[in-house]
């Protein structure tokens, strides 16, 4: 699925400059299951959004399915986001204002889906994340892990060849974790996605099927 | 999605949303206020000028008096120690004497400039009238040849007298008035341009093409009923007694007062005053607005001496209270909106871009799930022209309010028009051309502070009262809305370019 060569991404912060990465080579394979883990600062969360096109690097190649992320235009960037990925952030992003649904419902709206169609695969996602009955519930109407099988609905609906989550799990109780990890496997397994996972928790790490490690900007196999 | 993510938007920042609505809808309803009333200014102004000047009048020719020459204004009142009758215990002698010539301040010129002016193309009518001041002398004064010292005798219109006795106090005074009255000499046959276009006929009849050299005159009804004239009555102009054969009045409104007192056929009026051949005021019709300054131009050329005014031109000259409003509205009235406005304006940019400074992960998430960046500026863009729209339907139910109010309180104002022409009723002509009427009416002719001379009062009916209605039109509330969308679009924009340039990461990190 990924094919990454000679990632390098460097910032400044303030005076300093940070390597986040430096000459990072990897390959995913389609369907894999992969946690990548490491210290705070280890740039774990930039290698996910390199993949995820949400930044572009200073240098090197992410390549998904053979599309260079880092070559592509702003336009072609956002569609790939729109069509290609799914995210599942750490503190939920749901939008406070809109019900279960309607979040998940914008992850179609760049596709230009019609309403009713919208509506349908809306319900019928959160249906496979167990909150059919709380489609109309506000986000703060809901619990963390609600919140958060919201977010995987919205990640899901639009049937993306990739899921990135970037600590999915790290705002939870362990036995909501525990649910909320168990769902992942589920949906991997049921769609046979590729399932990047940044975590901390080594308990969440270890049921990957792939471990990585990344420390001072390079990665390695676990 | 759009609109039900904008609904919800505005109603969870329900406060935010009131504040920018209101903050827009105040300076939207000021503007409207000023819209409104500086249209009601203009439409008293042209009220005024129409009174004045005629309905139709595009462009009016004059020729203002050379400092030195004789500018018109009363003469001086000379009487032999003969004249008149003397009283029945001799003391007194009654005397009267009429003068009529051209106000001060305005000078005659050919009527041959008529057919210059009717000859310059886009030119559709054109009148000359000639307009007059008639002021007579009537009253006691001691008999000269009474006085003990010779010397001593009043001269006229001092208003008092040194005699040691005689006079009608016995003690050597005197009694007299001077009246005085406004002329118009218009040529009967020319109806559609001129002073006669907005009088009414209230009794008997107006002057008709037959009336060319007719002893005839048709009164101000306002003045006729002062001076206790009716028709079939005499009027007393120059040396002339001239039947008075109807009364007109204003048709700019209720007692409002014509530009004239007399008005007699025009070569009537160039006899009795001696000026054959001469007029003061030419008053032209164009055929589009757009060559009133044309035709202004082509005149001035064709007649170097005259004093070529414009309706915009003479808008200027208007005086009295309907100016001071004038004013205000236009450059109190207008700095005030400007400034409310662009603060409106700012109060909107400045929540809007806080708004979007909160809601930073919010739209990172959206544009990391792949919503294209003018999908997220067209939605900020879209909640702030709400919110503008919400500001600007508020300002026009309040402008509409406050205007309403403005024109059920009826304010009047009053104005008069200066500029070299005279339109003073009794008592008028004191000042040179160019004050307004009250003035004219406060400034007493010759015999000082003596007799009843009924100016200052008479003279302030002339000045036309109308009173202001501030009309809403569509195109005021269009603006209203327009302004409030503007104000909306520039805060979207200026917040919209704000949520544009954030990069998604950014956007998520900034917050994790």
């Amino acid at each position: 699925m990924y094919q990454i060569e000679g990632l390098t991404k460097t910032y400044t912060q303030g005076k300093r400059t940070v390597h986040a990465l430096q000459d990072v080579d990897l390959t995913i394979a389609d369907g894999e299951l992969v946690a990548i883990q490491g210290p705070t600062g280890g740039g774990k969360s930039t290698l996910l959004q390199m993949l995820g096109g949400l930044d572009r690097p200073t240098s090197g190649r992410v390549r998904l399915a053979g599309d260079d992320l880092a070559a592509m235009d702003d336009a072609r960037l956002t569609r790939a986001r729109a069509d290609r990925i799914g995210f599942v952030f750490q503190h939920f992003n749901l939008i406070p204002t809109l019900t279960a649904q309607e979040n998940v419902e914008t992850a179609l709206v760049p596709a230009g889906t019609p309403a009713d169609e919208r509506a349908r695969r809306a319900q019928a996602a959160l249906a496979q994340v167990g909150l059919a009955e709380r489609a109309g519930h506000l986000p703060g109407e809901l619990s963390g892990g609600q919140q958060q099988r919201v977010a995987i609905a919205r990640a899901l609906v639009k049937e993306p060849a990739v899921l990135l989550a970037d600590e999915p799990t790290g705002n939870l109780d362990e036995a909501t974790r525990d649910d909320i990890v168990g769902l992942l496997e589920g949906l991997w397994t049921q769609r046979g996605l590729t399932v990047v996972m940044v975590t901390h928790d080594s308990v969440v790490a270890r049921r990957a099927q792939r471990r990585l490690r990344i420390a001072g900007g390079r990665v390695s196999e676990v | 999605m759009f609109i039900t993510y904008l609904r919800r938007e505005l109603r969870h920042r329900r406060k935010q949303t009131a504040v920018v609505a209101a903050g827009l809808a105040v300076a939207i309803a000021l503007v409207m206020v000023v819209s409104s009333v500086a249209a009601g200014v203009r439409d008293a102004q042209a009220s005024v000028l129409e009174s004045v000047y005629g309905v139709g009048t595009d462009v009016t020719v004059t020729q203002t008096a050379e400092p030195g020459a004789d500018g018109g204004g009363p003469g001086r009142f000379d009487f032999g120690a003969q004249d008149g009758e003397s009283s029945d215990d001799g003391a007194t002698r009654e005397l009267s004497q009429s003068q009529l010539g051209l106000a001060r301040g305005t000078a005659s010129f050919d009527a041959a400039a008529l057919d210059t002016v009717a000859g310059v193309d886009h030119v559709t009518d054109a009148a000359a009238t000639l307009t007059l001041e008639s002021t007579s002398f009537s009253g006691e004064m001691p008999d000269p040849s009474q006085a003990t010292d010779p010397g001593q005798a009043p001269t006229a219109g001092t208003g008092t007298a040194d005699g040691a006795d005689g006079g009608p106090d016995g003690a050597g005074g005197s009694s007299f008035q001077v009246d005085r009255f406004t002329v118009t000499g218009v040529d009967p046959a020319a109806d559609a341009v001129g002073p006669l276009t907005t009088v009414e006929v209230a009794d008997g009849r107006g002057l008709e093409a037959a009336d060319s050299d007719a002893q005839v005159a048709v009164l101000d009804a306002q003045y006729a009923a002062q001076a206790d004239l009716a028709v079939g009555d005499t009027v007393t102009v120059g040396d002339a007694d001239l039947e008075v054969v109807g009364t007109v009045t204003s048709s700019s409104g209720e007692g409002v007062a014509t530009s004239a007192d007399v008005y007699v056929p025009l070569a009537v009026a160039q006899a009795l005053a001696d000026l054959d051949g001469q007029v003061t005021d030419v008053y032209v019709a164009v055929d589009s607005a757009s060559n009133v300054d044309a035709v202004a131009a082509a005149v001035e050329t064709a007649l170097p001496d005259a004093t070529v005014s414009t309706q915009s031109d003479l808008a200027g000259d208007v005086t009295g209270s309907l100016s001071t409003a004038s004013s205000l509205v236009q450059k109190l009235g207008t700095a005030l909106s400007v400034v409310v406005l662009l603060a409106a304006f700012g109060l909107a940019v400045l929540f809007t871009v806080s708004g979007v400074n909160r809601r930073t992960r919010e739209l990172g998430t959206l544009k990391a799930i792949g919503w294209p960046r003018r999908r997220v500026v067209g939605q900020i863009a879209g909640e702030s022209a709400v919110q503008g729209l919400l500001g600007g339907v508020a300002g026009i139910v309040l402008g509409g309010v406050a205007v309403l109010a403005i024109n059920l309180a009826g304010i009047t104002l009053s104005g008069s028009s200066g500029g070299g022409f005279t339109f003073g009723g009794p008592g008028a002509g004191g000042a040179p051309g160019g004050t307004d009427a009250a003035a004219q009416g406060a400034a007493a002719g010759p015999g000082g502070g003596g007799g009843p001379f009924g100016g200052a009062a008479e003279a302030a009916q002339q000045a036309v009262d109308v009173v202001l209605h501030a009309p809403v039109t569509p195109w005021v509330v269009a603006a209203a809305v327009g302004l409030a969308l503007l104000g909306g679009l520039v805060a979207g924009v200026v917040g919209g370019s704000r949520a544009a340039r954030l990069r998604p990461a950014e956007a998520l990190r900034s917050l994790a």
